[in-house]
């Protein structure tokens, strides 16, 4: 695990990102600022792509990655080419922006202490994104719980059915327009 | 490959482990192919006693959510407490006491020992072996004695506040600790000549159910399996909170990667467990138990956080997304056995039932956790 | 009447209740002894010390409800079990407790009808034992209990083998089948018993270890209890039996546990033999109470054993079998046959 190597590929991959969408073209591509120096008052504003350092006796990780739906599979080749481990898929509901993010938790178990976090946000109309199953075999476990709770529907995933909630179950208790059932 | 293909090459049948059997310890099904003795495909099946419990994390004020914790895992509640409250103390900035955080570790380790306890007997039992889980209870009931005399209770501990503790712990307690400690020191010879010299537990252990340390990266499986499997990985040390940096002991790792070295590293941990709370005890400072500043309501700053512990199971993380008010916007709960079991089949594959089953008993599996 | 048949009667109806008292004391025996060895009390609520606890157990099985799993084969499901007791009750019907040794009927033989070729009769029924398991298991269309049939029919027939092959070889240096010839042949004290390797059986104490391993696997005891291997197979072959139909697998498990340290006692440890010189009158003289004392030292064994070690698989289970003990019990009969005929010629 080279810390450099994967902040160079992760910085490249949230760069390329920024290509796609036009309108955020000359944005800075790293922000250095932290979270909590945004003001509380105002809702966050949906984050643009871009990699963040981030103090890790603070947030728990060192890297903050957001990058588009479409690269996150290239993210987890990366980590894993670096022996980085997938410990956690999860996702969160933006109901505001309609948007719902995914969140990949990455953890190194070789000596050094070294987390990465990255994130992607795809619409909450079509949410679809691409599995992580062939890189990771654990994401077959944790995106199938991402599915039983955001319904989010992982492309190419061997076996998208129910995991943890009962198997003719058709809703999704994390979506924040969940009303129970 | 699904088991309608398979039924066209050879003879097997499915079989139905659980949700009701002796060896899943709860109600975890795993829906089996076989072909005679031998495991084809083994596929878990979840959610028996899925209580989503991050959605309550989204429906709790952070305090309210305290309680959750020990329902998690409900042997080693206190470092799943601990995680959350640490937590929740890394958002806020909360500076906790010295003495807190001694007392913090003593219990956390205490209850790191009895889940190894309980782990120990029922996984010997899994292999046929009734005495070792009566022997282990009882010495597992005097940590619940000890445990239930400052927390309150002996089994879903909520003891640990934001900023400190509960109870304060008296000398009787401390005491108490070092004659437990005193008396396990003195069975832990005994379980290793009863149990770890038999010639049929080694027979059942050794080279049965190898787990590389690549697969356990693949899978993300944590704790004593990851240990077992020769990789020196352990939060208390790589990822230092609470005042584990300044207690001296070791992480037991074993190269051997079959289910006799997860065997040997949670009887190792055992064994470094009560040198922490030796050390505890022995550096106990005085003073408060408490930190004096504590803002009644717990509204952190907009972002996201995330926290990972040790647990006596694994990694035990915790990401949660606050958008500064008094709930969590999103809490994630990232369960060690939740990974650990995910392994099972691919590793079960071509194995005996009985090496299987063993094999499950040795990844020390707990369903109220994975299932959360 | 025939004084004769009066004597069968009352034998027949003293066996029956001898194999349905030892299986009722012996499940106390063993929860007593479970309890003792895991620090626990054991039963002590029915009666002094749980003593009715097993009449209390066995009226509640009588009285419960004998389900019939849905599509099971119902005249074999109701066979299985009387094939387990009934074999168990023939078989304890043809061994020789030992002469009474004390009292006005001091040389009265213990036995129902001993036969001349006891030992035969007793393996052939002790086989019928693995028919009640395998229609057990098959019968009752459970997966669990499938398994369990086959494990427990490839664990018996492979321990019966070795089992056989020493009985045989205890067989020729004793020269006759008849259990109470064998036990006269070990007389004049204990080293003349046939655990020693003084009677022309070549390795004695080791195919007296052998016999009894056997013996411990012939009754699907622990650690050899795959049939009923409880944290793999739930309950193995009886799982869908309750009532009276698990009664009597239980009782026929306790009856060939009897059965085992009987036989045991009998072709190893000098059946009703004193162990001490027939000189010191009474306990120096052969008798039941000996018989029953060595007896119940081996069945106490095997309850040390199974509460100690945990299970082993099949595989090593059967490993044992084949590749070490029956080598060594074919080993060990030729090499005894062969000491039969050398001895003699050496004048010995």
């Amino acid at each position: 695990m080279n810390k450099a190597t994967i902040t160079t590929q992760l910085r490249a991959l949230a760069a390329t990102g920024m290509v796609d969408e036009p309108e955020t073209a000359p944005a800075p591509v790293v922000e250095e600022v932290e979270e909590g120096a945004k003001k509380k008052a105002a809702p966050p504003a949906p984050r643009k792509n871009g990699l963040l350092e981030v103090d890790p006796a603070r947030k728990g990780v060192h890297l903050d990655v957001q990058l588009n739906g479409d690269q996150v599979v290239a993210a987890a080749q990366a980590l894993d080419a670096e022996g980085m481990q997938l410990e956690a898929i999860t996702g969160v509901d933006w109901i505001n922006d309609n948007e719902l993010e995914l969140v990949y938790d990455y953890s190194y178990t070789g000596g050094e202490f070294f987390r990465v976090v990255v994130r992607a946000r795809i619409p909450r109309d079509e949410p679809n994104i691409s599995t992580l199953c062939d890189v990771f075999p654990s994401a077959n476990w944790h995106e199938r719980e991402t599915y039983d709770f955001f319904g989010i529907n992982f492309e190419g995933h061997p076996q998208l059915e129910n995991l943890l909630l009962p198997e003719d179950s058709d809703f999704h208790p994390l979506l924040k327009d969940f009303k129970g059932c | 490959m699904s088991s309608q293909a398979l039924s066209q090459n050879q003879e097997v049948f499915e079989l139905n482990l659980g949700p009701q059997h002796p060896a899943t310890h709860g109600v975890l099904r795993v829906k089996l192919v076989m072909d005679g003795e031998y495991v084809v495909d083994a596929e878990p099946v979840l959610g028996y006693i899925h209580r989503m419990h991050e959605l309550m994390g989204e429906n709790r004020t952070w305090a309210q959510y305290l309680p959750n914790m020990g329902r998690l895992d409900y042997l080693s509640a206190l470092s799943y407490n601990l995680g959350y409250v640490e937590l929740v103390e890394k958002m806020m900035g909360i500076e906790v006491p010295e003495r807190a955080e001694y007392i913090r570790v003593l219990t956390t380790e205490l209850n790191r020992i009895s889940s190894h306890l309980l782990w120990f007997g029922a996984f010997v039992l899994d292999l046929g072996g009734f005495t070792p889980l009566l022997y282990a209870f009882d010495d597992r009931e005097q940590i619940l004695d000890l445990l239930e005399s400052v927390t309150g209770s002996r089994l879903t501990y909520c003891y640990y506040r934001f900023g400190g503790l509960y109870n304060d712990v008296d000398d009787d307690f401390l005491t108490g600790c070092t004659q437990f400690l005193k008396r396990l020191r003195s069975r832990m010879p005994m379980y290793h000549d009863l149990v770890t010299g038999n010639v049929i537990l080694r027979q059942r252990l050794v080279d049965v159910g190898p787990i590389s340390a690549e697969m356990c990266r693949r899978y993300g499986a944590t704790g004593p399996v990851l240990r077992g499997s020769g990789v020196n990985y352990d939060v208390r040390k790589n990822e230092p909170y609470s005042i584990y940096p300044e207690l001296d002991f070791d992480v037991p790792v074993y190269n051997e990667c079959d289910s006799m070295a997860r065997y040997m590293v949670r009887m190792d941990e055992i064994e470094q467990s009560m040198r922490i709370i030796e050390q505890c005890i022995a550096q106990m400072p005085q003073g408060d138990i408490m930190a004096p500043k504590v803002p009644k309501m717990i509204k952190p700053e907009v972002g996201d956080y995330y926290h990972a512990v040790e647990a006596a199971r694994g990694t035990f993380g915790i990401r949660t997304v606050s958008d500064g008010k008094n709930q969590a916007y999103r809490m994630k709960l990232r369960a060690p056995t939740f990974c650990n079991l995910s392994l099972f089949q691919e590793a079960s594959k071509g194995m005996l039932l009985a090496d299987a089953l063993a094999f499950m008993g040795s990844l020390d599996l707990v369903i109220p956790e994975i299932d959360r | 009447m025939d004084i004769n048949l009066v004597y069968m009667v009352l034998f027949l109806a003293g066996i029956i209740g001898f194999a349905a008292l030892n299986a009722a004391y012996l499940v106390w025996v063993e929860r007593k002894g479970a309890a003792r060895i895991q620090r626990r009390t054991g039963p002590s609520e029915v009666g002094f010390a749980g003593l009715l606890q097993p009449l209390a157990d066995g009226a509640k099985l009588m009285s419960k409800q004998i389900l019939f799993p849905d599509g099971i084969d119902k005249p074999l499901f109701m066979l299985a079990p009387m094939f387990a007791m009934i074999p168990a009750v023939m078989i304890l019907v043809t061994i020789p407790f030992g002469p009474v040794g004390f009292g006005p009927f001091a040389d009265f033989m213990l036995v129902a009808r001993e036969m001349n070729i006891g030992l035969l009769m007793i393996f052939a029924f002790a086989s019928v034992n693995v028919m009640a398991l395998l229609l057990g298991g098959w019968s009752s269309k459970n997966k669990y209990a499938v398994i369990s049939a086959a494990r427990a029919v490839s664990q018996d027939i492979a321990y019966e083998i070795p089992m056989i092959l020493i009985a045989i070889t205890i067989v020729m240096t004793t020269g006759s089948m008849h259990l109470s010839t064998i036990v006269e042949s070990q007389a004049g004290g204990f080293w003349n018993w046939n655990w020693l390797p003084l009677q022309g059986n070549l390795f004695g104490p080791v195919t007296f270890i052998i016999f009894f391993i056997c013996s411990l696997a012939e009754t699907n005891r622990a650690p050899f209890d795959l049939g009923e291997a409880e944290s793999e197979l739930i309950a193995g072959f009886h799982t869908e039996y309750s009532s009276m139909g698990f009664g009597l697998f239980f009782m026929g498990e306790y009856a060939n546990i009897v059965i085992g340290a009987a036989l045991t006692t009998i072709l190893f440890l000098g059946g009703w033999l004193s162990p001490l010189p027939a000189s010191i009158p009474f306990i120096g003289a052969p008798s039941v109470v000996w018989f029953l004392l060595k007896m119940y030292l081996l069945i106490w064994t095997v309850v040390l054993i199974r509460w100690t070690y945990p299970r082993v698989t099949l595989w090593s289970l059967l490993n044992l079998a084949w590749k070490i003990m029956i080598p060594f019990a074919l080993v060990n009969l030729l090499g005894s046959a062969a000491l039969i005929k050398i001895l003699p010629m050496l004048g010995l």
